[in-house]
């Protein structure tokens, strides 16, 4: 890539820091400029929120007709999966996959909730519902 | 307080992290490039059994840690590093290594990463930073992907440091142990060690999902994800291919030109004219993931939808695949005359 092709369109990371790429000079000597930005990569992006987007709304559903607990709903929401949760929480990985069960979470003492509810940072209260 | 640190902006972060710590400790010559040159950082990998973000799971470079550690064994500079179960340990370690005047690096998450767009907040736990200095509750760092010093708290710094899932930092504090200046002969001689552990990673790493046979590999598959996976989920996966491709920390164009810049470098060290012309050769595979990228963007944007799109994306690699092979095949040759 030349210097002059940098692409300079609007990017996520051009709101804080313009991005460092080498590139050759009309010599063809490797030197260094900044990007704010390619559309094509943006877009990628894009389609990558768009995914998690469409995951949240699915656990929403399901969250709603009773067929997982609230834990997969917020676990979305906060771009987790098992492992993460896992990994945070303390809880093994088999735990939290028993947890994503209506009929298992809706048992769940306080003290394991509150496991919960600090991860996602949200109240006890709030981790029963999904609006 | 602050240490007496100059802030560098890298390509990416790892480099950056390599080249800022190595010139503060008295390696005047290390450039970004040289840092990843050295440190074999040009690599291709697709991993088929593991899934990232619900997508492929695919690197353009080598393992993080490896640049630096890599760079570090062969200037003979010894490596500090260590990982912690508590994170008030963790903290302690870090705050007595400023006390002494010195900066650390930290591997960290990015989704907890204060200063970070929301946007880039996913759960990726490989990003590095500088620790360089700290004000009351505030840690000052050097983040090489950020244009200035940048501050967080006690507890953000921490939050980040003990991210989980993939890759989980843990605390991971790293830095040169010693402060040592190194000869022109030392760089000669870690930019052959460079060179050839890449070709060897590059050309004969067993197995078909990494190096030039792992850039085929993927070819194959890219042809079959429209018939296998639909048309939803291929557009997610070739948006998941550019993200790895051209982001900070993973960069596949980036890393080409980067790559032929470090070649340009070694050849001021070693005249040997046949390196200014195999980083053009990269500067041409660089190109080439880029426009392979333009193409996938017409996928993933609902634009172009016909086998024949996925069949010309696979091309693109194929091609890249023949060129960085004869562009190996030459440095593995080239490499011999550099003494």
């Amino acid at each position: 890539m030349k210097k002059d092709e940098i692409p300079q369109d609007p990017g996520a990371l051009g709101k804080i820091a313009k991005e460092l790429s080498y590139v050759v000079d009309e010599n063809g000597n490797y030197t260094t400029g900044f990007s704010t930005g390619w559309e094509i990569k943006m877009k990628a992006l894009d389609v990558a929120w768009e995914n998690v987007e469409k995951r949240i709304a699915e656990a929403k559903q399901k969250v709603l007709n009773g067929e997982a607990s609230p834990l997969l709903y917020y676990m979305e929401l906060k771009l987790m999966d098992v492992e993460i949760v896992a990994g945070y929480t303390g809880f093994w990985k088999w735990q939290v996959k028993k947890h994503l069960k209506p009929e298992v979470f809706k048992k769940l003492p306080d003290r394991k909730l509150e496991k919960y509810a600090k991860l996602f940072e949200i109240s006890k209260e709030q981790l029963s519902q999904v609006s | 307080m602050q240490l007496d640190f100059n802030h560098i902006q890298a390509a990416h972060c790892e480099n950056g992290v390599t080249t800022s710590l190595l010139r503060h400790t008295g390696v005047q010559q290390i450039t970004e490039p040289l840092a990843f040159g050295i440190g074999s950082g040009l690599f291709f990998i697709y991993i088929p059994f593991l899934k990232v973000n619900n997508g492929p799971a695919i690197s353009f470079r080598t393992m993080p840690g490896m640049i630096f550690k890599r760079t570090c064994n062969s200037l003979d500079i010894p490596v500090f590093r260590k990982k912690f179960s508590s994170p008030e340990k963790a903290q302690q370690e870090l705050n007595e290594r400023l006390k002494a005047g010195q900066p650390a690096a930290c591997q960290v998450g990015v989704y907890y990463l204060t200063y970070f767009p929301k946007e880039y907040r996913f759960h990726f736990n490989a990003h590095n930073l500088i620790v360089v200095g700290r004000e009351g509750d505030n840690y000052i760092i050097s983040d090489p992907i950020m244009e200035t010093l940048v501050t967080m708290s006690s507890y953000e710094l921490e939050r980040v440091r003990f991210a989980k899932g993939p890759l989980a930092p843990r605390g991971q504090l790293y830095y040169p142990k010693e402060n040592r200046q190194v000869t022109d002969e030392q760089i000669k001689k870690a930019i052959v060690t460079g060179i050839k552990r890449n070709v060897r990673d590059m050309l004969r790493i067993p197995g078909n999902i990494a190096g030039i046979k792992g850039i085929r590999y993927t070819a194959k598959k890219i042809k079959g994800w429209k018939n296998k996976l639909g048309t939803e989920k291929s557009r997610s996966y070739l948006a998941q291919l550019v993200r790895m491709q051209e982001e900070i920390g993973t960069g596949g164009g980036g890393f080409r030109f980067i790559y032929g810049a470090f070649l340009q470098q070694a050849h001021t060290y070693h005249p040997v004219d046949e390196l200014i012309d195999i980083s053009k050769q990269f500067t041409h595979t660089g190109d080439l993931w880029r426009d392979a990228a333009i193409q996938a963007s017409g996928i993933y944007k609902g634009r172009l939808t016909e086998q024949s799109d996925y069949d010309m994306m696979g091309d693109y690699l194929l091609k890249i695949a023949d060129l960085e092979k004869k562009a190996f095949e030459d440095l593995s040759e080239v490499v011999k005359k550099m003494k």
